[in-house]
């Protein structure tokens, strides 16, 4: 079993998926969700101690089917994978839970379309092999597109025909870059590619140039990077707020996937082609980081707003893994646990509050009070000054790292003064949606029927649960700030350091 | 044989993408098809193309390399799943909102005669 552990993260969400998907709950919807937070709950439990393991031991390399690497495919947990395992399986769980007061009834099969979507994205996360890569992408896919028409409207269809036929592109082009990397290097274990592309000599290093390329085009696409992020505020703003707080982990597979390929495939060592991708990932990603900017300052309702600051975040992390420096890969995990916790936050307070008001839902105008204003104010001045970056929570904490880890990369007096008033622009915008909601009220509408509905949509003790847990995340990520950046320090060494990762991945294990 | 593949593989997606680009779906669904058929032609010539060759070891001297079967296999199938599903995303989108332009209205026929008439009078 003990060797095993670094498969249960994908092997579980599967087995979850599936017995939920089994009739053996009949109409019985208790325990349907009974059932899914405790196996979610084991998911999170297991990756946990993988983490732990990965921690006391070192890197984790599964052979599927004992086909040792380079040849079959490879499961590698080190303590970067592990942490974001460990990320999606918490923001499942919350997720879940959240979605247990109610949310689940509005379409078929929420719960085991979870269960599936996380499998897709741990497998993302574990896997060595690029191959295998596009096999979970297209699995956490498939899964995010029946997420997102949950009990969805008109607007939604739109939005999600616009995103799965812009997945579908982005999958053939995955496809093609694959191919032409599989001919130029004769492998698609990721380890065993970087090794081989130092290699390249005369025409072939152009083709790998092109297949590299190509694959930045589709983790672009994946983790909404300028100029394809266009499909983001549409599909976050239309998907039901929980689905979207859970797609909060999607765009970060596409950073992640950028990490891998762009440190280890194309890193230091790739001779002709290494840092290939730098310059583009550095300009797109200041160029991502304006654009979220002016939306943040456009939005009209808190869903849009927080859709817009994931494509600040995006354009954050890839800014960060265009940099290449052990710092500022560290400076990059943090902040990617970080946002992710805290817009999903978001897009869960936004729901809440737009239940709450009645028609105005979460359009940020004069409307009705809220019905909880404490509760739900106490949690928007939390998930808002993390998000902005205030002391003393952990926006704060990353975004001092980020500004340290880039100040000596090339152009930074355009990155600093871009980010510095992008940061301008999330504190107008979230202060004056903070004010305008909380503050702003207009209670000349129908009061009797306004009242009952509005108690009808007291916060649920499920759904205040899982806001707690993603709230209590930017403090408790500021208390432990020393052994979160000890821990992401050492995951981004790790990551740096090549002759290692080769060594441990190639002969499968230690 | 290398002109004749290369060149199939070309017409494919410049196809796929210019029907792609139409605006109403079905024309769109048609144009991912055909170019996720590119795509499959294009990644098992990634292994080299190469006549009466087993892709079983041991058996010949010269073998074809069997990893681009098993890939092109993976992406077949997937690629049918994502265009089953798409076509009734298009079917679902077509009873939504009424129509089945991608963008889920017609474009304003009036607005578009009046840029012809502008035209003509300039």
């Amino acid at each position: 079993m003990i060797q095993n552990l670094a498969f249960l993260p994908i092997l579980l969400p599967m087995l979850a998926g599936v017995i939920l998907l089994t009739s053996l709950f009949g109409k019985n919807i208790t325990s349907r969700r009974v059932t899914s937070v405790v196996l979610s709950t084991i998911t999170f439990l297991v990756s946990l101690v993988l983490l732990l393991k990965v921690q006391a031991d070192g890197t984790q390399v599964y052979a599927i089917g004992e086909w040792s690497a380079p040849f079959g495919i490879v499961l590698v947990a080190d303590p970067l994978s592990t942490l974001l395992v460990s990320l999606t399986a918490l923001l499942g769980l919350v997720c879940v839970l959240y979605a247990s007061a109610g949310d689940d009834e509005k379409g078929s099969f929420f719960h085991p379309l979870v269960h599936f979507l996380i499998l897709g994205v741990n497998g993302a996360f574990l896997t060595g092999d690029i191959f295998n890569l596009f096999v979970f992408f297209e699995v956490l896919l498939i899964a995010s597109y029946a997420l997102l028409m949950h009990g969805g409207d008109k607007r939604n269809t739109r939005a999600a025909l616009h995103y799965v036929i812009l997945n579908l592109v982005g999958s053939a082009i995955f496809l093609i870059a694959l191919g032409v990397l599989y001919g130029v290097l004769g492998t698609l274990n990721m380890a065993d590619m970087a090794q081989k592309v130092a290699l390249l000599q005369g025409d072939d290093v152009y083709l790998a140039k092109i297949g590299g390329l190509l694959l930045l085009v589709v983790f672009a696409l994946k983790g909404a990077l300028l100029p394809l992020h266009l499909w983001l505020p549409n599909t976050y703003a239309t998907a039901m707020p929980v689905v979207a707080a859970l797609f909060a982990i999607m765009t970060k597979v596409g950073v992640y996937s950028m990490m891998r390929v762009y440190t280890l495939i194309f890193g230091d060592e790739a001779g002709e082609l290494s840092h290939m991708a730098q310059t583009w990932m550095w300009w797109f990603a200041m160029a991502t980081i304006a654009m979220g900017g002016v939306g943040v300052l456009a939005s009209k309702d808190l869903r849009k707003l927080t859709a817009n600051l994931v494509i600040v975040s995006v354009g954050t992390l890839v800014a960060l893994v265009a940099v290449q420096t052990i710092e500022a890969t560290s400076a990059a995990i943090y902040y990617l646990v970080h946002s992710t916790l805290v817009t999903a936050a978001l897009f869960l307070l936004a729901d809440l509050i737009g239940r709450q008001r009645g028609d105005v839902a979460d359009r940020i105008t004069a409307g009705p009070a809220v019905a909880q204003p404490r509760l739900l104010g106490v949690c928007f001045l939390v998930a808002a000054i993390a998000v902005i970056g205030m002391p003393p929570l952990s926006g704060f904490i990353g975004k001092v790292w980020l500004l340290k880890a880039t100040l000596d990369a090339e152009y930074t007096f355009v990155f600093w003064p871009l980010y510095l008033l992008v940061s301008l622009a999330i504190l107008l915008s979230v202060a004056k949606a903070g004010s305008t909601v909380f503050w702003h009220h207009q209670d000349s509408l129908i009061e009797s029927n306004a009242t009952d509905s509005v108690e009808q949509s007291r916060v649920h003790p499920a759904q205040l649960a899982a806001l707690i847990i993603l709230i209590a995340g930017a403090p408790l990520m500021t208390i432990f700030a020393g052994p979160l950046s000890e821990y992401a320090i050492g995951a981004a060494s790790q990551l740096h350091d090549f002759n290692n990762n080769i060594k441990i991945i190639l002969s499968g294990g230690h | 044989m290398e002109l004749l593949y290369a060149s199939s593989v070309g017409v494919l997606v410049s196809c796929g993408v210019f029907l792609i680009l139409r605006s109403r779906t079905f024309p769109v669904v048609l144009g991912l098809t055909m170019f996720s058929y590119a795509v499959n032609l294009f990644l098992f010539s990634s292994g080299r193309l190469s006549l009466n060759q087993a892709a079983v070891l041991g058996t010949s001297t010269e073998y074809a390399d069997p990893l681009p079967q098993a890939l092109v296999l993976t992406a077949i199938v997937i690629g049918f799943a994502m265009t089953a599903f798409v076509v009734i995303l298009a079917i679902r989108g077509r009873t939504d909102l009424g129509n089945d332009h991608v963008d889920g209205q017609v474009p304003d026929k009036n607005n578009h005669n009046n840029d012809n008439n502008n035209k003509v009078k300039v």
